[in-house]
């Protein structure tokens, strides 16, 4: 591997937000996406990957993404549950890259969902 | 699927419900253009009977619906390029799981993002089972296991987003040289 040190330096770094984590007690807030044959052939995996990333780039220390497998809507993949603490679950349908950041910001980290992408709002039509 | 390593990740998800314990992934890209993608387990094993329709789109384990389409897509997308898929399992043992994809043919689908499809495989399933990864072709080799790594991080997940990243570009790096010809 070319780059333990790195690897080294990230351990220390993440430690210390983990740390952060369990002073700050705030309760989690769940992103899971659905990672079956179904959500994978659809495109879930550059979308998971993409709220990683937003994630690592806002520094939210108490958002976690998990994977889950099929739950039978395979014509709405990919499919993305965002769960505030307290709140009820949020459901958005043929989630794309793109639409990853808007998701984050207003709904993650203000709490407003992004109506347009849910799976109310795909079904109405 | 758009991409080889997206029959990976899909597949590895069927060693992870076996319960293994070590899910070995292999990539071999011979001088004839052929690669190989293998992935083999300890988890639980088939019984003869279940092998011999797992190739079924109607065979699967889960009890919500009568389909499972992960084996049977990946051996479209093997056999239209000229490739096949070979199975072998044994109760209590494990499974191997061996697609060939005949990379000169213009029906083979290209490898993709496998550094991508690694991260998302370890962060699903970041505590167990130990994932390693081999990859050889004419232009050298690579190995990375999730067992090598787990000590130096101590107690920090393998599903952290900055771990992730870590696996994702430092996999890159190293699989490029040897797979870069057929990841697009």
């Amino acid at each position: 591997m070319k780059s333990l040190a790195e690897l080294e330096a990230i351990r220390k770094a993440t430690l210390s937000r983990i740390n952060l984590r369990k002073e700050e007690k705030g309760e989690t807030t769940r992103v899971v996406i659905g990672m079956a044959t179904c959500g994978i052939a659809a495109g879930a995996r550059p979308v998971m990957l993409a709220f990683m990333d937003e994630i690592e780039k806002r520094k939210l220390n108490h958002v976690t993404v998990s994977q889950t497998g099929c739950i039978g809507m395979c014509r709405l993949e990919p499919m993305v549950d965002v769960i505030l603490p307290g709140k009820e679950k949020v459901t958005y349908v043929h989630v794309k890259p793109e639409m990853v950041p808007r998701i984050v910001a207003e709904h993650v980290v203000n709490g407003r969902p992004v109506e347009e992408y849910t799976i109310g709002a795909a079904e109405k039509n | 699927m758009k991409e080889i390593s997206l029959h990976l990740l899909d597949i590895v998800q069927n060693s992870v419900k076996a319960g293994a314990a070590h899910v070995d992934i292999r990539f071999h890209l011979g001088a004839d253009g052929i690669l190989e993608m293998g992935v083999k387990d300890d988890g639980c094993g088939m019984s003869p009977d279940f092998l011999a329709r797992v190739r079924s789109p109607f065979t699967t384990t889960r009890t919500t619906r009568k389909v499972g389409l992960g084996i049977p897509l990946l051996m479209q997308n093997a056999m239209q390029s000229g490739g096949r898929v070979d199975i072998e399992s044994e109760e209590g043992v494990g499974t191997e799981i061996v697609a060939y994809f005949v990379t000169g043919s213009i029906d083979c689908l290209p490898l993709g993002d496998l550094p991508s499809t690694m991260a998302s495989i370890i962060m699903g399933s970041p505590d167990n089972p130990e994932f390693s990864l081999r990859c050889s072709s004419p232009g050298g080799e690579m190995s990375f296991s999730t067992e090598e790594i787990r000590p130096l991080l101590e107690g920090v997940s393998l599903a952290e987003p900055s771990v992730v990243q870590w696996i994702r570009e430092s996999l890159d790096e190293e699989i490029q040289p040897i797979l870069g010809g057929i990841m697009k």
